[in-house]
């Protein structure tokens, strides 16, 4: 515990923070970037952290498998028999009750109720119900829980993927691996804390925004940094050709000796923290280059997550690369795959976005789960809102689509503190309403930072006058989910 | 009112000053441990600001063990010690918000804390005098928890001391006053001081009398190398050119200095400058956001700002154009151009969305901008909600609204298939204009341009304050007009934006020159006089030298806003000129600098380290506007975020004079900026900004170590000097001027020699490695152009761009 509590994240100027330490600190690292042995002395920011966390955390790291566009709870893990009897018919007006209706739909005169084209079996000791279209995660259903009564407030990608990230709609707030960067800093010093890796399918796409990463009111050392697939996994991180470690390391023996120059004829400790960040540097041109590595990786691994995963940039690439940064501490690591947005070619189009991640995703948690690593790490996989029971255009033999649906969709979660093989939540026979345990948004994101062991309400930062959180204004943990 | 004030008091850890940290209050770890100290006179000009001083004293000293206590004699003031505890832990249930006030009380005014309780009218929440009979703090000093205020859910807590002032306050009557920022400013005399010799002009009166009162000295003036490249980097972003330089140290006459500044306004680059700093504030970008982001053409509206900036278009003048110069009754082209203002926030073109959502959404915006951005108070949270800290109601926030509400836009105009450069209402621009009027743009070809500008409906579209914010949810009816703590909307304005610009550079209204002469100062020292630029309200920071802001603005708006003659006065103080050496003392007295006893050094906004290198180097393109640009950045950014639609899916890199602009020119993709300016920083434009953080991080060194800019920039200058100089170390003496704007040192140019020899050496033994190495950028030399010779002088260059002082104002 007293790892966690030194561990922790750091949000103020350089400057100040150096300030208040008194001088001659000669090495300092940054806030997700911390190497935490070297303070010697408690600022007042520190006393703040000496509270964090908050009680004994379940999990030390997360990674958040967002579905990106909104995957149908329909066609995956809410199985409606009800629909398909009814195909065809008029949503009752009962059930919809005046929910509003995004403008591909309003126009609509009918609202034909639409059956899954995918069959669903039970599985596991827990009997949930899987869509033919996830064979892998049909067989991990004991290891997670599966929770079918989530709703959001949003009813369009953009805002809906902030609320999910940030806590609200609009505005530039702090993502959540911001947050968690923040408020828990990275347990390794050479390594971000908050990882962001993105991938594409075949389906409709709805584009990733980098605010969803983005550091808001903090600093900006608790930015998500975000992996590439090309030469360089972080940006700049590859020398110039021709360049040799050694060749680097003497330039940067040379820049510290005139950089310490400079520190002794204007004495401002900034600069040694400079010299710092060249060394951080250094060592990050190593380490993520190591952690991104996967020609060491044996077959069995290969195969788990499958062929894919030897092609970088797929889905299957970065749930290997996501496992390998959070074994190494990566506080959070954040997976977009995008094109979930089905509203037309639905069949087609899911089957595609399916096929890409059901595999990876499974072995990422059976991977974690061998390595002994499930249990301090937390898995969510999941869009930002769900689909609608009634077809978007005229239902065909081989084709149908689904508009946006906030008020109930599906989500799992896994390890780190869920219990699992569990099935929370319920929703009417039409799928349209929850019946049972709503989970807002706000619930699901307090639910995370209680389980990373923070109470969602004092992990505050003051901006503009002011107290933000992730959270906002609301927010109830789910214990019922919790081991 | 001149006032002499006795305070024995240095009080501990004054957290006021850290940003916005979520346990900082004023008197977190004050103890009252009645340990005499110094007794410390402070003179202060004026009795209202003399509480400042107070508090500003205990700032100065960390250590808890010497603090010490409020003296009987010391007069609490609500303005400077009562609100900032009553506001932070206290008006979210007792506040200005009427639907969350509990059991009717609030705190916020004398009347309503003096009345008797609704639930128990014998009892009164204050009775002045006596704190032992109000509520308050009897519920304040309670141990029951069905009792305590704040109630234990809440999170928020009082210390001791906190309670004890208000105990004090009670006691010598609980007097109210106005929140100092919504009262009027006033120039009050100079300040006495004891190093008379010091002030060059008024402005260091201030500062001095607090550094002395600090027990500071201010530190000698710089030399001129540093004060050049500090006030080049100053008023045109640019590092000094080498010929500036030593112009500027051979000239002994008296005046040289303002010479210099006056040579510096002159350049087209000082708009340049200033217009960075409004591209945050306006929210500047070129493209929609939302989810499919595609291309729009705002560009001519940030080349009017460069041109107001540099012909000096009066602070008044500038605002009015861009809050309603299509109201002015003489308007023109120009005027309208500058209401792009209010229309560079983002735009949605994802299909199926609610229209009214999204008007809805931008009209919030624009609110929300001119509020934080010109008069300096957050009014987001009066949209959902009557402010919980600032007098501000829900309604007042929907009035203000309401001012935004009457343009014929819309929420939605088609998906990105239809889309289109600017939306409705749109000014067109042909070549006709831009041969005259708008010569200001840079319009290379004959094409019509299209900019998103503000319009007004003939008819007045009705407001309605919105419940929760929420645009399906309107209730009763709103006109337009302006928070009446502020100032009084005059019944002689008009009742739209024309109406409201005249109000926001009425003389009367206390915040707006206020929050820009604030604005510019934390341009120049890095941090405002009030730490909280876009928060002038009452849970922002109070001002480290209020007298000094107040004289600033009374000076300004009396001097015709004059934006340059602002810039100049602060610019020639003695203040501004101190070297930026870290005495260790002062260091440890007063670590963030707050008074000021040395210029801070401060590291390079993200387009000025840009800038640096690439003007240092030659390969800067000084042209001035025109469309953005897309300059190298790494590959597949655009390609892995984007939705596959839109004319900006893939990143094309531009050629030729475009990759070497300065950065205030790099195109702004919203939902995926620039990685370099994010990097060191910058906004990312998806709303008005007002400050920058200023951190230090790994990956900004790696930027400098191997961004191709960087490269390329060195590359470029290692063979432009080699070619000039045969000696090498008069190649390397014009390196180090053109990039640290000084000589090196000996022993500096020791480590530069050594360098270059080792590495001359390697390449001398592996040719391979340098042509790969300088070879770099779209434009690489030829392979005869390279030896081993420019290899090892473009390491040693680039080596010199990391230097800590390179990116560094000094």
């Amino acid at each position: 515990m007293e790892k966690e509590q030194l561990e922790h994240g750091l949000n103020h100027n350089r400057r100040k923070f150096l300030g208040k330490l008194s001088l001659g600190i000669g090495s300092l690292a940054l806030g997700s970037l911390l190497i935490p042995d070297l303070f010697n002395r408690k600022s007042a920011e520190e006393e703040l952290f000496d509270a964090l966390p908050h009680f004994a955390p379940k999990a030390k790291r997360v990674i958040y498998l967002f579905q990106n566009g909104a995957p149908s709870q329909l066609e995956s893990f809410d199985y409606k028999p009800l629909l398909n009897k009814q195909m065809g018919q008029e949503l009752p007006e009962s059930i919809r009750m005046g929910q509003r209706l995004t403008g591909m739909t309003s126009g609509q005169s009918s609202f034909p109720l639409v059956g899954s084209y995918f069959g669903f079996q039970q599985y596991g000791e827990a009997r949930a119900w899987v869509s033919d279209l996830f064979p892998h995660t049909s067989k991990i259903v004991d290891d997670i829980c599966i929770i079918k009564s989530m709703h959001t407030e949003a009813i369009n990608h953009d805002p809906a993927l902030t609320f999910f990230q940030t806590g609200a709609q609009v505005g530039n707030r702090p993502s959540m691996g911001a947050w968690l960067s923040y408020g828990l800093g990275s347990e390794n010093s050479n390594l971000p804390a908050f990882c962001v890796l993105l991938s594409r399918g075949k389906g409709n796409g709805q584009g990733v925004y980098s605010k969803l990463w983005t550091n808001g009111f903090l600093d900006s050392i608790h930015q998500g940094v975000q992996f590439s697939a090309s030469e360089d996994p972080v940006l700049y991180l590859g020398d110039p050709v021709g360049m040799s470690r050694a060749d680097r390391r003497k330039m940067l023996d040379k820049l510290a000796t005139l950089n310490q120059m400079s520190f002794e004829s204007y004495g401002d400790p900034e600069i040694q923290a400079k010299i710092q960040q060249y060394e951080m540097a250094f060592r990050m041109q190593t380490a993520v280059p190591e952690v991104t590595d996967i020609s060491k990786e044996p077959d069995s691994i290969i195969k788990m997550y499958g062929p894919d995963c030897l092609v970088p940039g797929t889905y299957a690439a970065n749930c290997l690369l996501a496992r390998k940064l959070s074994e190494n501490g990566v506080r959070f690591v954040q997976l977009y795959h995008q094109g979930w947005d089905q509203h037309d070619n639905l069949p087609s189009e899911m089957k595609g976005q399916a096929k890409d991640v059901d595999q990876a995703s499974a072995a990422l948690i059976q991977d974690l789960k061998q390595r002994g690593l499930l249990d301090e790490t937390l898995v969510v996989w999941g869009g930002e809102f769900g689909r609608t029971n009634y077809c978007q255009g005229k239902i065909q033999a081989d084709n149908y689509g689904r508009d946006h649906h906030p008020r109930a969709f599906s989500v799992w979660m896994a390890g780190g503190g869920v219990k699992s093989g569990m099935v929370y939540g319920e929703t009417d026979e039409f799928g349209y309403n929850i019946v049972d345990k709503p989970v807002h948004v706000h619930d699901f994101q307090a639910t995370i930072l209680h389980l990373m062991g923070i109470n969602h309400e004092k992990l505050t930062y003051k901006h503009l006058g002011r107290r933000y959180r992730l959270t906002d204004v609301s927010g109830k943990i789910v214990k019922d989910i919790l081991v | 009112m001149v006032g002499f004030l006795f305070f024995n008091t240095l009080f501990a850890s004054f957290d006021i000053y850290l940003d916005g940290f979520v346990i900082s209050t004023f008197f977190h770890e004050i103890t009252f441990d009645n340990k005499p100290l110094t007794r410390i006179i402070v003179k202060s000009q004026t009795f209202l600001y003399a509480p400042f001083l107070f508090l500003l004293l205990f700032s100065c000293n960390e250590k808890k063990s010497q603090s010490n206590i409020l003296d009987s004699n010391d007069q609490v003031s609500y303005n400077f010690h009562i609100r900032p505890i009553l506001s932070d832990k206290c008006f979210a249930c007792h506040g200005p918000d009427a639907n969350k006030r509990e059991a009717g009380l609030r705190l916020d005014m004398a009347e309503s804390a003096y009345a008797a309780l609704r639930e128990n009218p014998g009892r009164h929440g204050i009775v002045p005098n006596d704190p032992d009979a109000s509520e308050v703090y009897i519920r304040l000093t309670s141990e029951d928890p069905g009792e305590q205020m704040p109630p234990p859910e809440s999170n928020l807590s009082l210390s001791n001391e906190e309670i004890e002032i208000i105990r004090k306050w009670i006691s010598q009557g609980a007097e109210y006053e106005p929140h100092w920022a919504f009262v009027k400013p006033q120039k009050h005399p100079l300040p006495k001081v004891q190093n008379q010799s010091w002030p060059i002009n008024d402005i260091d009166y201030f500062v001095l009398q607090r550094m002395e009162a600090e027990g500071l000295a201010p530190n000698p003036e710089a030399d001129k190398n540093t004060l050049i490249k500090r006030i080049s980097l100053d008023l045109t972003g640019l590092p000094p050119q080498p010929e500036w330089i030593a112009a500027f140290e051979n000239d002994q006459s008296e005046d040289a200095y303002l010479k210099a500044l006056d040579k510096l306004f002159a350049q087209e680059a000082f708009g340049e400058k200033l217009g960075a700093l409004w591209m945050d504030i306006s929210r500047y970008s070129d493209s929609y956001g939302y989810q499919d982001d595609n291309i729009r053409t705002q560009w001519p509206y940030r080349d009017w700002v460069i041109h107001a900036f540099n012909t000096n278009l009066p602070y008044d003048e500038f605002i009015t154009w861009q809050l309603a110069g299509d109201l002015l009754p003489a308007n023109n082209k120009e005027h309208i151009l500058a209401t792009a203002f209010n229309r560079n926030h983002k735009y949605t073109e994802e299909g199926g969305v609610i229209e009214e959502e999204y008007r809805v959404e931008y009209v919030l915006d624009k609110t929300n901008t001119f509020s934080k951005g010109i008069i300096g108070i957050t009014m987001e949270c009066a949209q959902c909600h009557d402010h919980k800290y600032d007098p501000i109601s829900q309604k007042e926030y929907f009035e203000l609204f309401a001012f935004f509400n009457n343009t014929p836009e819309k929420g939605y105009e088609g998906d990105v298939m239809q889309s289109k450069p600017a939306k409705t209402p749109i000014l067109w621009i042909d070549k006709e204009d831009t041969s005259e009027l708008l010569k200001f743009i840079n319009q290379r070809d004959s094409s019509r341009l299209m900019v998103s500008v503000m319009e007004e409906l003939d008819s007045l579209r009705p407001t309605y304050i919105l419940d929760r914010g929420l645009y399906d949810a309107p209730t009763s009816q709103v006109f337009p007009s302006t928070p009446m703590s502020v100032l009084e909307f005059g019944t002689n304005y008009p009742k739209n934006r024309l109406g409201l610009a005249q109000w926001t550079v009425s003389k009367e209204n206390p915040l707006t020159a206020r929050v820009f002469v604030n604005l510019i100062w934390q341009e120049i020292f890095g941090q405002g006089i009030v730490k909280s630029t876009g928060d002038f309200g009452m849970q922002g920071d109070l001002p480290s030298h209020p007298e000094l802001l107040d004289w600033l603005a009374v000076d300004f708006m009396g001097n015709g806003w004059d934006i340059k003659r602002l810039l100049k006065q602060i610019l020639s103080s003695a203040t501004y000129k101190q070297s930026s050496f870290v005495d260790r003392k002062a260091l440890e007295k007063d670590p963030e600098n707050i008074f000021l006893s040395r210029y801070p050094r401060l590291r390079l906004p993200a387009e000025n380290v840009r800038d640096l290198v690439l003007a240092s180097s030659g390969l800067l393109v000084t042209e001035i506007g025109g469309p953005s640009v897309k300059p190298y950045q790494p590959k597949g950014l655009w390609e892995a975020s984007t939705s596959g639609r839109g004319e900006l899916k893939t990143y094309v890199q531009d050629t030729g004079d475009k990759l070497y602009r300065r950065g205030l020119y790099t195109f702004i993709k919203l939902t995926s900026p620039p990685p370099m300016p994010i990097i060191f920083d910058g906004s990312n434009r998806d709303q008005c900004e007002v400050n920058r953080g200023r951190t230090n991080t790994p990956l900004q060194a790696l930027v400098m170590l191997n961004d191709p800019m960087v490269l390329e920039a060195a590359s470029n200058l290692a063979l432009t000097i080699s070619k000039k100089h045969e000696d090498p170390s008069e190649a390397l003496r014009e390196a180090f001027v053109r990039i640290l704007s000084r000589n090196p040192k000996n022993e500096e140019l020791k480590v530069l020699e050594h360098y270059l020899k080792e590495e001359k050496e390697r390449f001398t033994s592996n040719m391979d490695q340098a042509y790969s190495l300088v070879q770099v950028g779209n434009y690489p030399p030829k392979k005869e152009e390279i030896n081993p010779d420019v290899a090892a002088m473009m390491q040693v260059i680039t080596m010199l761009y990391n230097l800590e002082e390179t990116i560094t104002k000094i």
